[in-house]
This record gives C-alpha cells, structure tokens and sequence, in this order.
C-alpha cells in the first residue's frame, strides 16, 4: 500500500466513524425541557434542565442561583440584632425555626444561656413554624400532582397556627422574635388556651389530609415507589431532614444533639419510614406535623415562670471565636457557622440551609423517571428557594 | 313524528341552529358558575366569587370581556394558520355535538337515526383540534400536552363508545330519541310506572361512560395532558384572549354536552314519568327534566375533579387498556345475552 | 373491620367541608344556606380582619417623648428612618434652676417602602417613643407617598393599642402607653 492509499483509508475511516456519529445523534432524539426558572412545580425560580427521551428524563440537572440574595454577605455589614431580620427571610414559611441556630451560635460565643422560660417558649414556637411549614407542604403536595383541594384547606389550617405566632411575636412570616439572650416579650394572656385548641383543630387537619390524599389509592400510585432514595444515597448527598428519615435512616437534631431548646423534657418519638420513595416523604411529614402538635401540647403544660431574658449588655458585641450550631428545621439540618472577631457585626456567616443539599440529589434520583414523576419527587423533596439560593 | 313548529324548513333550521350556538355559552356560563366558582370554593370553605352581580353570578361575564381585551399574541415560531386554527377545531366538535342532542320530542336540532354514532364521531374531532394547538404552539411543553391528550382521548374513545354500544344494543337502535322512547316505555320485571332508565339495566356501562367521559373531557384524575403544576396548561399554555377563552368554552361545553349524553342514554333523557312520549307538553317540560339531570351528572363529574389527583400517563392508559376496554366488551356480551334470552 | 376505598373517603371529605360551609352549625338555622358565615376567608374591602394587638402594622411616633437620639436611625437594618433635629435652650423645671438644653425635633420619616418591619427601633427607643400598631390600610398609589412624616406618623398614635396582660408565671413588667 501507498502513502497516499493510506492516507485515503484513514478518510475512509473517518468518513465512516463521522456517518456513526451522526446516526447515533439521529437515533436520540433526545429533548431538553427547562423546567423553570418560571414554573409552578418550582415554587420559586428553580430551574432543572432536564434531558428526555421521550417523556423519559435522561438527565436533569438543578440549577440554582436565580433568587440568591447574598444573606451570608448582607450579615457581615450588620449588628447581631439586624442579622436576624435578614435570617427569617432564609426558609420563609418556617421564619423562627431560623433565627434560633443563629442566636444559639451567638449565645454560646458570648457564653450566655437563655432562662428556661425563654427555651420553653422558643421550642414551642419552633415547632409552630414547623406546623405552619410542615402543613403547607402536606396541601401543596397535593397540588404538585393534581389535586385541587387539599391545598386550600392547607393554606386555611394554617392560617390558624400563623395567627398564633401572630399574637406572640407579632409578625406573621417574620417573627423577629429571638433575641440573644432570650426573647423580645413573654406570651400574653390567654395564648396557651388558644393555642391547645388550634394544636386539636391542626390534628383534624391531618386526620383530613389522610382521607384526602394518603389514603387515595391515585395519590398512592403516584408516589409509592417513585424517586426511591435508598438510606446509603441519602446519607451520601447529605440529606436531612423527613427526607433522610424517609429513607430509613433514624437521625434527628432535635433529639441526638440537642443544643438547649426543651425537647429533652417531653415525650415524643422520631418517625420514619423504610421505603425512601416520594409517598414515604409524605407520610413522615405528616407523621412529624402530628407529633409536633403534640410536643406543643406537652410543652403548654409545663411552661417554667421566671425571666424571659437573660443579662445581656444593650450594645451586644460578641466575644472573637468560631461557633456552629445547627437545629432540626421543618426542611432538614440548618446551621450557622459563625466567626466572630469581637465586633457589633460577625466577621463571617456560613449558612448551612437543608434545602440546598436536598436538592442536590435531584440529578440521582431523576434519572430515567418520566415528566410526571419530576414534579411527584420535587414536591416530595419539599425545597424552599429561599433557602436553596440565600 | 309531529312538528311543533309549522314553519318552512329554513326557518326553523335557522332558529335550531341560532338556538345551539346560543346555548354553548350558556352552559358554560352554567357549569363554571355552579361548579367551578361556587361549589369548588364551598369545598374549600371559601365563598368564591361574590361581587359582580347577585351572588357574583355575573363573575364569567366579566371575564369573557376581560379575555375579549386582552392582545392576540402568537409565539414567533408557531405555525400562524394551524395555530389560529385550533381552537375553531376544538369548539365546532362541541357545536356538532348539540345537534343531536334531544331536549324534548320536538325539541332537538336534527333527529338523526345514527344519532349515538354521530355524537361519538364528532366528540373525537376535538381530539385533532388539540393536537394542532399543541404542535403549533412551537413550545415543549405544549407538544408533550398535545401528545398526551392524543393518546389519552384515543384510549378512551374505546371504553367510551363501547360502553355505549350496551345501551344501544338494549334499545335497539342508534337513534337518541329512540333511545328515550325505548326507556320510557321500557319496563322493569312488568313495573313500568317509570319506565326502564338503563342506569339499571346498564349500571356497568354507565360507570364506564362516566370515567372514560372524565377522560375525554380531561378533568382530574385525568387531566394530564392540561397538567397546570407540570406541563403548566399543556396545549393551551400559549394561548391567550379570546383563543384561550374559545378552549374554556368548549372545555366546558363538551363536559355539558357529554352529561346531556349520559342522561338521555341513561337516565331517561327528556321524558317524565306519567307522560306520553310523544306528548307535546314535554318539548317545553324536557328541556327543564334535562337540565335538571345533566346538572346532577356534572355534579359528580366536578365533584371528583375538585378531590382527586392526576394518574398519569401510563397508569391511565393502563387503566383503560387493561380494565376498562374488557370490561365494556364483558357488559355488551352479557347485554347480547340477556337480549336473546329474555 | 372491611375499609372503605380511599377514593370515596376522600369524596366524604370533600363533601363534608361544603356542607359545613353551605350550611354551618347555628341552630335552628343551620339549614337555610349561609356560606357567608360558613366560609373561613374574610370578604376584605365589606368586612375587615382585626390583626391581633401585638401585630407589626405601622409605626406610631410619640413625639414628646422623642429626643432626636438617633438610635432608632442607627439600628435600622435597612436605614429607612430619616431623623433631624437641633438644641433649644428650655426653661428650667423649677423656678430658679439651670436652664436645659432640649432636643427639638424638625423631621422624622420613616419610609415604608424601605421597611421591613423588624421592629428593631421600637425595640431600642429608650424614650418609649415609638410603638407598633396594627393598622395596615396605608398603601397608596405612589411610592413616594409611602414616606411618612412626623405628623403622620403622630397620627397612629391614636390606633396603638394598650399592652398585653401576660401570661401566667411572666415576671415581666406591663407597659403603658403614653397617651
């Protein structure tokens, strides 16, 4: 053979191996649906490019930064006090379960604790936030895959707890209540009862939500068995939260590092589930909304008298050292790395929110799902963009 | 058959007609008011809307007029004439199938003898109307609706029509005004005081009618290809104004134009006990009967869609292949063998 | 015990919440249709919610009481409180003391579109002179608008509401309004 029958050969191959190519890229006829930023699964302005097959998902990826609002930044220009208004915005159908990692980190830089009354009063609100969290989620759920109803009575039920907070707090969304130290005012009168009957009227709610939509043999066939995270792959993305205990993985803040609040006090137990798919995300929310209402029941009972604010100087400056404290939030793990260097202002915030790594498993757990079924295992990760993008 | 009116023939062709054409918006003005505004918002313990007009009954008007302001926008690279096209497809099919639709026994557009096949025929029209809006959109999301709704009205076309056939098969003929001749003088065991509504005799095909008629009209559980959370209104997600208030229309149409289907097939149409068929009285008592019962049967198609969530794809198009197609072939062997037995 | 299929438990609680709406318990008139009074959701513009009274609506400014200290101004998260104001030379309390220098106070805005409602300056007014009150109807069609000036903001005063009783066990102190 010639040189030049060489070099012909060697076009040869390359003509065949570009004609392969080009039937292989032929024979995919693969599609790629943005699903968002703008899109009502999204709840916000989450965009997942997903691949498809078909209705198939080859690949989807989340992409994330569209509401990113540089809360970590914004901390390092403010006081303590100021911090914590910009930190209720961070998950914000849950506010107050925020503040409290924050305010726990800074106490334990400046070596205060909060009086008893005051952690009594912050665990029950927490878990308020959690009901009022936890509840939207168990209606909007409903609504991610077609049901109409549950949704409002969410938004109704809600509305109840919130108002509870409300009277509290005074803020709806953005309690603001949590202060280093303790807490802005003590609960006024008559709150307690109000809220034991609003805890039975949240219980109806879920008795509601399990006719309406766990025991619904459609809502069963959407969600059993769909977005399977098994326990090892939960753990590996660093999944918190229902998400985690979904999987089967017994693991939560409150109960195995609790850094003060009064969980320790009461009796209640941590759900979850062995089967990891987007029906046992939903059944461990519910399952948690229920005993949140009742450790709020237990702890109306045994509120200790006393103080609500323990000796703090007016001007707050904390003391130069690095603290982390996370707690269990309605979503998952939330924890505040602080790094302090004894200003008005910490130096540095990291904020470790649950919905960022939760949504990290997107890519996992959707491959080879149809479209439906993105929207099913979306809703059932429950994210918030809040709380993804900061 | 008499005729109520003496008047020559294009008269009252032309009264008919403008009488079907008037009645579209008018029951869809029905429907959504009863049930999509009121009774969906007392399901949600909430009031729904009650400001414009008596009990805010005069709410779809104001809409219609807010669509009929708003700008016709066509996406850049949709396809001008089909895109245009689509909704004008969808709504003929729902004006077909008033045609045949019998109020009374004067009191129907045209008696036709193939009455049943033709209502069938033309209630599939929709299904291309639909496709052309989502193939013309040029958006994804419109596309994956266009082809889901193709898929799923195709797959239930079937149970839908041989659910019909039990009926038909019954009475003996495919003319809807047979149809409720043959109930009305039908008799139960020798009690024939209100004659044989076939929900008895056909109980099974009408559960069949009903949930294949959920699907052709593509309410909850079956509205995937409209999907609002997921493929964000499917074929009609770039549809705006008036073009999106003709889809409304005929979504709401056909949904009372298939309850008046199931009620003349199977809950007795027009007629009222103790009357004579043919009585005249009826063409101005019918119309009321009918309403009355399409108003009932739409009550449970709304009801389940204000509860349910969404199968989806594959579930439904298993469900109809697998459960409802048998099924409806079992109950018109059973319905041929009791017909030639008895 | 046989189960009911869920499909239908979940048309038994769809149905129920509308009856319970059409038709709420009030004795014998339970059965005339009322969903007026049977919806949870408030008619806004004809009926009108009352926020609780600790609910963070608008600010109300004490003006006797303020100093022109500037606290509230420094302390704003987002720094929408605008504060000036110059020394006068008072006569003295007693009759033959010291003549006081006061703080007079020419202008204080707080910009609700810059607000957040964290409540920080009422927290640290040392003079109680700023107080929340739950009155929310104040939007206008200008963004400029939403500036409220002292006088304005003297207005709320009338609409604070008097502190809260505590629950049992507080040892926390009721405070007065200053009216």
């Amino acid at each position: 053979m010639t040189a030049t029958s060489d070099r012909e050969q060697m076009a040869y191959v390359a003509a065949q191996a570009a004609d392969a190519r080009i039937n292989v890229e032929l024979d995919t006829g693969d599609m790629t649906l943005n699903i968002g930023p703008q899109h009502p699964a999204t709840h916000g302005t989450l965009r997942i490019a997903c691949r498809l097959d078909g209705e198939q998902v080859v690949v989807a990826e989340p992409i994330m930064g569209y509401m990113h609002r540089g809360y970590e930044k914004l901390c390092e220009v403010r006081t303590y006090p100021q911090c914590t208004t910009l930190i209720n915005r961070i998950d914000w159908l849950g506010s107050f379960a925020n503040e409290v990692p924050f305010i726990l980190a800074a106490e334990r830089l400046m070596e205060v604790e909060a009086p008893p009354r005051a952690q009594w009063i912050r665990t029950i609100l927490f878990e308020l936030s959690r009901i009022a969290n936890l509840a939207l989620f168990l209606g909007d759920m409903g609504v991610q895959i077609g049901a109409l109803t549950p949704v409002f009575f969410a938004f109704r039920d809600r509305e109840r707890v919130l108002n509870q907070i409300e009277e509290v707090t005074g803020g709806r969304f953005h309690p603001n209540f949590d202060r280093i130290g303790g807490l802005k005012d003590d609960i006024p009168k008559g709150w307690i009862d109000e809220t034991r009957s609003v805890m039975t009227k949240m219980r109806t709610f879920c008795d509601e939500m399990e006719d309406l939509l766990v025991g619904n043999e459609i809502f069963q066939a959407r969600c059993r068995g769909v977005g399977v995270i098994p326990g090892d792959v939960a753990v590996g993305y660093g999944l918190s939260g229902a998400n985690l205990r979904a999987s089967g993985i017994d693991w939560d803040l409150r109960r195995d590092a609790n850094p003060g609040l009064a969980w320790d006090q009461i009796d209640w137990r941590v759900w979850t589930h062995p089967d990891g798919d987007s029906f046992a995300r939903y059944w461990v929310r519910l399952q948690e909304t229920r005993e949140a209402t009742r450790i709020v029941d237990q702890l109306l009972d045994g509120i200790p008298s006393g103080p609500i604010m323990a000796k703090v100087p007016r001007i707050i400056k904390v003391p130069a050292g690095e603290a982390y404290v996370s707690t269990e939030n309605p979503l998952g793990e939330m924890g505040y790395y602080i790094v302090s260097k004894g200003d008005l202002g910490p130096f540095r915030v990291k904020i470790r929110t649950p919905s960022f790594n939760n949504i990290s498993v997107v890519p996992w757990v959707m491959k080879g799902v149809y479209v439906p079924d993105v929207i099913t295992i979306l809703g059932s990760l429950y994210f918030i963009l809040g709380d993804i993008d900061r | 058959m008499t005729s109520l009116l003496a008047l020559p023939y294009w008269q009252e062709t032309a009264i008919k007609l403008g009488l079907a054409l008037a009645v579209i918006p008018a029951t869809s003005l029905i429907l959504v008011y009863l049930f999509l505004f009121k009774m969906m918002a007392f399901m949600q313990s909430r009031l729904g809307p009650n400001d414009t007009g008596p009990y805010g009954s005069l709410q779809l008007i104001a809409e219609a007029i807010k669509f009929l302001q708003k700008e016709d926008i066509h996406p850049a690279q949709a396809d001008r004439r089909v895109f245009r096209m689509a909704p004008v497809v969808v709504l003929a099919s729902t004006f077909l199938l008033y045609v045949v639709l019998p109020a009374g026994p004067d009191a129907v557009v045209q008696n036709l003898d193939t009455g049943v096949f033709y209502a069938m025929a033309v209630s599939s029209l929709s299904v291309l109307g639909i496709l052309m809006a989502g193939w013309a959109s040029a958006n994804k999301y419109a596309l994956l609706g266009g082809l889901r709704a193709a898929g799923q009205l195709i797959a239930y076309e079937l149970p839908l029509i041989l659910a019909v056939m039990g009926v038909v098969v019954q009475a003996e003929t495919l003319n809807l005004q047979g149809i409720v001749e043959a109930q009305a003088t039908g008799e139960i065991f020798g009690f024939g005081a209100i004659g044989n509504p076939f929900i008895l005799t056909q109980f099974l095909a009408f559960l069949i009618f009903m949930i294949a008629a959920q699907a052709e009209l593509t309410q909850t559980p079956f509205d995937m290809p409209v999907a609002e959370t997921e493929l964000v209104g499917g074929f009609h997600v770039e549809y705006t104004g008036f073009r999106f208030l003709l889809f409304f229309m005929a979504e709401f149409g056909t949904a009372f134009a298939f309850s008046a289907l199931a009620a003349v097939m199977f809950l007795g149409g027009w007629w009222i006990p103790g009357f004579d068929v043919h009585d005249n009285v009826l063409n101005i008592l019918g119309p009321g009967v009918m309403l009355a019962k399409i108003l009932l049967i739409a009550f449970f198609i709304f009801w389940i869609r204000f509860t349910y969530p969404r199968l989806r794809e594959d579930q439904l198009q298993k469900f109809a292949w697998k459960v409802l197609i048998p099924l409806a072939l079992a109950n018109i062997v059973l319905t041929g063998i009791f017909k030639v037995v008895f | 015990m046989p189960q009911l299929p869920g499909l239908i438990k979940g048309l038994g609680v769809t149905a129920r919440t509308a009856g319970r709406t059409l038709f709420p318990k009030r004795g014998w008139k339970t059965f005339i249709p009322a969903p007026q009074k049977g919806a949870v959701t408030v008619q806004y513009p004809h009926e009108k919610e009352a926020p609780p009274d600790r609910a963070r609506g608008v600010i109300a400014l004490h003006e006797e009481n303020c100093t022109a200290c500037m606290l509230c101004s420094r302390q704003c998260p987002d720094w929408c409180i605008y504060i000036e104001g110059h020394k006068v030379k008072a006569p003295p309390r007693r009759a033959g003391g010291k003549p006081r220098t006061v703080n007079m106070l020419d202008r204080f805005d707080i910009d609700y579109a810059l607000c957040m409602y964290c409540g920080i300056c009422v927290e640290v007014c040392p003079f109680d002179a700023l107080f929340w009150t739950p009155e929310y109807e104040y939007s206008e069609p200008r963004i400029a608008d939403l500036l409220h000036d002292k006088d304005r903001l003297g207005e709320w005063m009338e609409t604070v509401p008097d502190f809260l009783d505590y629950e049992a066990g507080s040892e926390e102190k009721v405070r007065k309004v200053p009216r």
